[in-house]
């Protein structure tokens, strides 16, 4: 379980090794606070709809689940993203009633966590491992903890490194998306250190 | 003229990758060979063109609070009916898109140019505009699948080209980090020309 907690975070870092969420990833990551709220967001997002949908899997989608003969898997797009968007309106709700000033902050940002890749992508390579390294609800809570946590990191690491490059002399064409594009790569370098990690 | 406008503004100089930003996740992992990112762009195409062409049929019987899960509904439809598809004919990509395919229901473009363009103008209007992000975006893909494959396995759509002049592959190339740099170089490379996108 630990191996599955460190393998989401470090090893598969949903950002750096599978490109997931790069949309608001690049577009929030201007101040380390916002950086902050919208990854909080996501990984709470994660830890819900993961184990949600490893539980729909279980008893709906997967063969001979529902009835004898009958596979729903074709279906499984439709309600991975049904539970996500009805979760994100929930925390949307909630982060508008108890902290306004992280609402207007994240402004379109929030209600788009529904289409953000991390959370559907981790539901994805959910059902993909199912049997191999996730077996019960618990495993599908870590897996997703560790891959929101994990893009929390990066987010944040990101929103980090851009706050310093505000004085730095970078070149007319690639300021904005085109230096973080390449800081990200570099940092997903920095990240392959950690492949082969094994606890 | 406008129809034409609306058909080239997206392949560059409002490139919906490079220049809004927009659907860059995931897609990325699919461009270490260049087959599986023209299959790839090609589902992409489908899914923003008829996206758009549905929404902006049913734009007028749609309440706003509505909207954004009739949206998700027609385009997971369209998806599953890629994924089938592929599923069925190419089964051997559809291995290698693995995830992929089924985030295209996540690819901002999609969602995007549906809120954008689609809910405030005319069918065939929107049809094209689907179809020009669409290739906007299969573009930026094959570009970066294109250098990603030549420099990391010598070849391109599996002939080798590289490797007959005593290539050694730079395997590099085929690590994730990579297919970001090569997107910010593109970036850097296509701000250098259009100077207005420059950020101050």
């Amino acid at each position: 379980m630990l191996n599955l907690f460190i393998n989401s975070m470090l090893i598969e870092n949903m950002v750096f090794a599978f490109f997931f969420g790069m949309c608001s990833y690049i577009a929030v990551s201007k101040s380390v606070k916002t950086a902050l709220g919208l990854g909080a967001a996501v990984t709470f997002v994660m830890v819900m709809t993961v184990p949600l949908n490893y539980l729909l899997n279980q008893y709906v989608l997967a063969p001979n689940a529902l009835a004898e003969g009958v596979d729903l898997g074709f279906l499984s797009f439709i309600l991975f993203i049904a539970v996500i968007a009805a979760f994100v309106q929930l925390v949307e709700m909630i982060v508008e009633k108890f902290s306004p000033s992280l609402y207007n902050q994240l402004g379109i940002f929030l209600p788009l966590i529904a289409v953000n890749c991390a959370i559907m992508g981790g539901s994805l390579f959910m059902q993909q491992m199912v049997g191999t390294e996730i077996n019960n609800v618990g495993d599908s809570i870590v897996y997703g903890l560790g891959s929101g946590i994990g893009w929390w990191l990066a987010i944040v690491m990101m929103a980090a490194i851009r706050e310093k490059i505000e004085y730095s002399h970078v070149p007319a064409a690639l300021k904005g998306p085109g230096i973080a594009f390449i800081i990200t790569g570099l940092m997903g370098i920095a990240f392959m250190i950690f492949s082969g990690i094994q606890l | 003229m406008k129809l034409s406008k609306n058909f080239t503004n997206p392949l560059a100089a409002n490139n919906p990758v490079i220049v809004q930003i927009l659907g860059i996740c995931s897609a990325l992992a699919v461009t270490v060979k260049l087959e599986p990112a023209c299959v790839m762009g090609l589902s992409v195409i489908f899914v923003t063109a008829f996206s758009n062409l549905v929404m902006s049929l049913l734009r007028n019987g749609v309440p706003s609070r509505i909207r954004i899960i009739v949206q998700l509904v027609v385009i997971a439809t369209l998806v599953i009916v890629v994924d089938q598809f592929l599923r069925a004919y190419m089964y051997d990509v559809s291995k290698q898109l693995s995830v992929y395919v089924g985030l295209i229901i996540t690819n901002c473009i999609v969602m995007g140019r549906v809120e954008a363009f689609a809910l405030g103008n005319k069918p065939w209007d929107a049809f094209v505009d689907g179809v020009a992000n669409g290739i906007g975006y299969a573009l930026i893909l094959i570009i970066v699948a294109f250098f990603r494959e030549l420099f990391g396995s010598g070849t391109l759509f599996g002939f080798d080209v590289l490797a007959r002049f005593g290539y050694v592959n730079n395997s590099l190339m085929l690590f994730p980090p990579m297919a970001l740099i090569i997107v910010g170089v593109i970036i850097w490379i296509h701000r250098s020309i259009n100077k207005d996108l420059q950020e101050k």
